[in-house]
């Protein structure tokens, strides 16, 4: 088999997994880097030759590679199968090569932390199921490493298990992971219902043959798809596992929580585009949720103190513009912005622990300051990518995100575009505030005090990091700007690299494009670069220019304020309405009365157990072996009863 | 005649290492694991005879042995072994042999006495296995039980006799109604043949009423359900494994319940097949009551044991569930289900003995933090925690996904809520994974890691899960035969035996 080498891609980051989390401990910590390190670059080089060989003229535009059958019953079949395409191709690139990146950047970070051999081992686990997850040909291998990722997200952000702060969003992020699963399971089950198969390319084939196939039951299995990838994509309603998820170690909320893992139900959706197609309705439920959790999570993150947790709340909004571009059919720029996301938040994510570390574990922007001078090239490679997300041409953030409004405005959904574009501009606004505070005003002497955040308690003064973790700083910012290029617009002058290339997988560009003008186009991103400006402008006279007059609004506004410093009580409301009342139903009225009481009083009144139990407990006790002997004939005399009596009762009802 | 050595070789070996065991305590033991392997590679053995003449001979018995007891009641020794007889007895030995191995150290007093009821016990469960004549049959259900009680009793923990006597009380009382329904379905097939017999494939085809179906069917029905543990008579279930010796809890998790199961296919689908498809909405209904149910629970456990005996009710929800959805996907879903659950729960269970050994406790709360202290023991418990929960991968989750998928077909709303289960399966599984061995440590436990005994066993446990995770086709190629026969008269036939 000439493409054979691609088992290797997933497997290898598994080898690594367990060696370093058999033996591991007992290694020294260069050794588990570097297994990590390998495990994870060669796969990087197969993805590379993969590519070379579909990018070349000529080359495939799909590869099959059907392994042994996993489970196989009467009318139904799985395999162990993978397909590349040019989507999955993309993803793997992403995931490899950012996941190797953020390999290496976590061996200078994670440098001086206990259990680095476990952190390895879980990192390398993660790329095991996130590959899987991408080269997946069917739904049920797809869900193994769906779940798979949700594990080793779980471990990871419980990397601290001794903070019980660490261990309970963990299983927070599993549980609500979990429900979203649950969706994806029945959905799985309504597909072999209808399609008597898993396989994508049966699944969708069979559904493009049918154009009458409209609604119904394919609005079902596309919600239970969206519900699956809405815990997953941390969307309205099950977005709330996220923020709480950068307890874990922050190269972990680069890799996991920014770069791949949540973009998992992004990838799935578009992967499942023909299907979403016949449900119209489907669609729309996308398309606003994505808007809706795009600016809920942006208004969060407008208040939040702590740099990581603005990051996260960034990153849910930011999911919502792809489910957005997923809900107005624009997968080309869903993709596209998955991408550039991908590199510029990873590197936000980075660059955020470089300052964390250089400032000995302080997560709370309020102490920082001030900091442009002391960590240079954390700076400047942040401000590339603060400068990325906010939008501004022609870094990598503004073509995705524009393709993504212009394809919303064009496809007729101005409400939409309208939050989205509200959305920019709140982005830009809680970004450069970010920048403002973390970097420019004063500085403060860090306090030595680390009761939240990673354990970094070894600040000896204010230091750059090692190159170790500066060079993927360097590279992802220099991906987070020219990263966009292969998506200029035709307005533009560019040619839309991204599009024809996914246009295999995703079809041709749609008819609206062609009937929208370039003005119109050139007039939506001038728009948009416009709010973005003025939400550095708001972000610069209230945090550099004048900084206290915000504090003087947020007084005025307390109601406000509290309500988005405390993220909406969303967590205190589902806390209120849902996992308090299911404990006390099962603490209070299942274990206390119903099995207690109902169940094992009446099983034990049945048979006598107290009274019987004294007696036997007696002669057992004794060890006497007669006592045995008289419970046989006991047992044998019961049998014989029992025959006489049952002859008899049996013998004449019939 | 090898079946009958399977049986012979675990009864002389109780009897031998009993005796050793005035000698040597250690004696004892290796007579005991000496005599489950033997039996494991007999097993294994029949199973490669079987593969390797599967195309040419279709026959579905793969050895019988079958000759005259009591002639004048018809009752023969009977035994055959077929697909799904195999697959239970490979477990049966496979976890017989990590009971004894993980309570090498934990028994130190009786010990001969103790292998001897272990060796009963699973010489019980070999017969029940593989009889085909019910009579017999009947009594092997028996033979299991008695040593069972001892086991909890004597080597249990603190309340073992209000736990064993439980136990006993209601198996004994549901297996007693089973006895009644045999010896009547024994009559009523020599009311209308003229033939007084108790073997299986003879009463196949007896010719009843339906309303007889129904009462007989009732009367097994009792004692399976009772020992599936189906809700609400699962209540014996939490004690006894609890209050059992690690030996006896993996026994009781791992193959015990299976008899109950076994039962259900082997005898209640193709005796009584018209009754089976009408209870069948009813019994679904219990079994996913039993998930959820069990799952709710288990959350609300506050020891160990106790936890993860409400998760076997959760478990063997599945299973009915399985049996009873009327198709082959969920029943070859259940029957790998009993296989992984054996296995998944009998580690969970280890792994609170061993917790045990250390610790003295069993409760929840006085852990914490054990991964610091013992990371390897953690991991383990990580790893059957995850199973538990259903993670793709592992066996459970191949179990449970087919049930489902199969119970799909027959019932859409029950199918939904059972799904639930596994939602709840992952509040119990993370419970688990985090009060014991996450967080701080606040008791400042310093215990010694898993000695390389305890990790052979674990590790074995999760390479068995981790194959039929990924690789159950010979377990589903070696069931199939088995499991379309009994279906066969119970759901795809719509003609009802008169």
């Amino acid at each position: 088999m000439e493409f054979s080498y691609l088992w290797w891609i997933p497997l290898l980051p598994f080898a690594g997994f367990l060696i370093n989390g058999l033996v591991g401990r007992k290694f020294p910590r260069t050794v588990v880097a570097a297994i990590a390190l390998l495990f994870t670059a060669v796969p990087f080089g197969l993805v590379l030759k993969l590519a070379s060989t579909m990018f070349a003229s000529g080359g495939p535009e799909q590869i099959s590679l059907a392994g042994a059958p996993w489970i196989s019953v009467s009318g139904f079949t799985v395999n162990f199968a993978f397909n590349v395409d040019h989507l999955t191709l993309l993803m793997l690139l992403i995931v490899t090569g950012v996941g190797f990146l953020i390999h290496l950047y976590a061996t200078g970070y994670m440098a001086h932390e206990e259990g680095y051999w476990r952190f390895f081992a879980y990192l390398n686990l993660f790329m095991f199921f996130m590959l899987v997850l991408v080269l997946a040909a069917n739904f049920l291998l797809l869900f193994v490493g769906w779940e798979g990722v949700g594990l080793a997200s779980y471990l990871l952000i419980g990397f601290y298990f001794k903070k019980d702060s660490a261990a309970n969003a963990g299983k927070k992020a599993f549980i609500v992971n979990r429900i979203g699963d649950f969706g994806f399971l029945l959905a799985m089950f309504l597909i072999i219902a209808q399609f008597h198969t898993l396989n994508f390319t049966e699944v969708f084939a069979q559904i493009a043959a049918h154009p009458e196939w409209q609604g119904g039951m394919m609005t079902a299995i596309a919600l239970l798809l969206v519900l699956g990838a809405t815990g997953k994509s941390a969307q309205i309603p099950l977005y709330v596992w996220l923020p709480d998820a950068m307890e874990g170690p922050t190269p972990v909320s680069a890799l996991i929580h920014a770069a791949t893992m949540v973009t998992a139900g992004i990838y799935m959706v578009a992967r499942s585009h023909v299907l979403f197609a016949h449900s119209p309705t489907a669609l729309s439920v996308v398309a606003v949720i994505g808007a809706l959790t795009a600016i809920f999570a942006a208004s969060i993150g407008l208040v939040q103190n702590d740099i990581k947790r603005v990051l996260a709340y960034s990153t849910v909004s930011q999911l919502g513009y792809m489910f957005l571009a997923c809900g107005v059919a624009a997968y080309t720029g869903a993709i596209f912005h998955l991408m550039t996301h991908a590199f510029f938040k990873a590197l936000l994510f980075l660059a955020a622990g470089s300052v964390i570390h250089a400032i000995g574990g302080e997560q709370d922007m309020r102490a920082m300051g001030g900091l442009r001078k002391k960590i240079p090239v954390t700076f400047w490679t942040m401000t590339v990518g603060v400068i990325a997300i906010a939008g501004a041409p022609p870094l990598a953030g503004f073509f995705s995100k524009d393709e993504i409004l212009y394809q919303t405005f064009a496809s007729g959904h101005v409400v939409l575009w309208a939050i989205g574009l509200v959305t920019a501009g709140m982005t830009s606004f809680y970004m450069f505030r970010l920048w403002f505070k973390t970097f420019f005003g004063e500085f403060q002497e860090p306090a030595h005090d680390t009761h939240h955040g990673d354990d970094h308690s070894h600040a000896h003064g204010v230091h750059e990091s090692p190159a170790i973790m500066t060079i993927p700083l360097a590279i992802l910012a220099v991906l987070s700007i020219v990263g966009g290029w292969v998506g200029i617009p035709k307005a533009f002058g560019g040619s839309m690299e991204i599009e024809h290339f996914l246009s295999p997988v995703f079809g041709e560009p749609a008819a609206v494009a062609a009937t929208a003008s370039h003005p119109s186009e050139f007039g939506l991103a001038a728009v948009s670069v416009l709010v973005a400006a003025i939400g550095f402008i708001f972000a610069y006279v209230f945090y550099y220019k004048k900084p206290g007059t915000l504090g003087a609004l947020a007084e005025k506004n307390r109601g406000l304020y509290n309500v988005l410093a405390n993220k909406f009580y969303i967590d205190e409301i589902y806390n209120g309405l849902i996992v308090v009342p299911t404990l006390m139903f099962t603490r209070l009225f299942l274990a206390g009365f119903i099995d207690k009481g109902v169940v094992d009083g009446t099983g034990a009144t049945l048979g006598l157990t107290a009274k019987g139990g004294g007696y036997l407990a007696r002669k057992i006790q004794s060890g006497n072996i007669r006592s045995y002997a008289g419970w046989l004939a006991l047992g044998a005399a019961v049998l014989l009863i029992a025959m006489t009596f049952g002859l008899k009762a049996f013998g004449a009802t019939h | 005649m090898i079946l009958l050595d399977l049986i012979l070789i675990l009864v002389t070996g109780g009897i031998a290492s009993w005796i050793a065991a005035r000698r040597s305590a250690m004696v004892a033991r290796w007579i005991t694991l000496a005599s489950l392997l033997v039996n494991l590679i007999l097993g294994i053995g029949i199973w490669i005879a079987h593969l390797g003449r599967s195309q040419s001979n279709p026959a579905r018995w793969f050895v019988q042995c079958n000759f005259n007891w009591i002639p004048q009641f018809g009752i023969r020794i009977h035994l055959a072994i077929d697909g799904l007889s195999l697959a239970l007895l490979l477990l049966t030995y496979f976890l017989g042999i990590m009971a004894v191995l993980s309570s090498w150290r934990e028994i130190r007093e009786r010990v001969g006495f103790f292998h001897f009821n272990l060796l009963w016990v699973l010489a019980g469960i070999t017969g029940v296995f593989l009889a085909m004549d019910v009579f017999l049959f009947y009594l092997f259900w028996e033979l299991m039980l008695v040593p069972m009680y001892f086991l909890i009793g004597i080597w249990g923990h603190e309340r073992r006799i209000y736990a064993a006597t439980k136990f006993f009380l209601f198996t004994q009382l549901s297996g007693l109604l089973m006895l009644i329904a045999i010896i009547a379905l024994a009559i009523l097939h020599h009311q209308s043949t003229g033939i007084f017999t108790f073997d299986y494939e003879q009463l196949l085809k007896t010719a009843l009423s339906p309303r007889a179906a129904r009462l007989l069917m009732i009367g097994f029905l009792a004692a399976f359900l009772v020992k599936l543990p189906a809700f609400p008579f699962h209540t014996w279930l939490p004690d006894a494994h609890t209050e059992a010796p690690t030996a006896g809890s993996v026994i009781l998790a791992g193959l015990l319940l299976k008899t109950g199961a076994y039962g259900l296919i082997r005898f209640v689908l193709p005796l009584f097949p018209g009754p089976s498809r009408e209870l069948a909405p009813i019994l679904m209904s219990i079994g996913v009551a039993g998930i959820l149910y069990g799952a709710v629970l288990a959350v609300g456990q506050t020891d160990l044991k106790r936890l993860v005996a409400y998760t076997s009710v959760s478990h063997m929800g599945f299973v009915l569930l399985g049996v009873f959805a009327g198709n082959e996907i969920a029943l070859e879903g259940a029957v790998v289900q009993m296989i992984s659950h054996g296995i998944s729960t009998g580690a969970l269970f280890i792994l609170a003995g061993l917790l045990q050994e250390r610790m003295h406790t069993r409760e929840i709360a006085a852990m914490g933090g054990l991964w610091e202290t013992m990371p390897a023991l953690s991991g383990a418990g990580m790893v059957f925690a995850m199973a538990s929960l259903g993670l793709p991968g592992l066996g459970d989750f191949v179990g449970e996904f087919l049930v489902l998928l199969g119970a799909y077909r027959a019932n859409v709303p029950l199918t939904v809520v059972a799904s639930l289960g596994l939602l709840a399966a992952t509040l119990y599984g993370l419970r688990v994974a985090q009060n014991a061995f996450q967080g701080s440590n606040p008791h400042h436990w310093k215990l010694p890691d898993m000695l390389p005994r305890e990790w052979m066993v674990l590790g074995l446990m999760m390479v068995g899960l981790l194959w039929i995770g990924l690789y159950p086709q010979p377990i589903l190629n070696t069931v199939r035969p088995s499991l379309a026969a009994a279906q066969q008269s119970a759901f795809t036939q719509e003609i009802v035996r008169r």
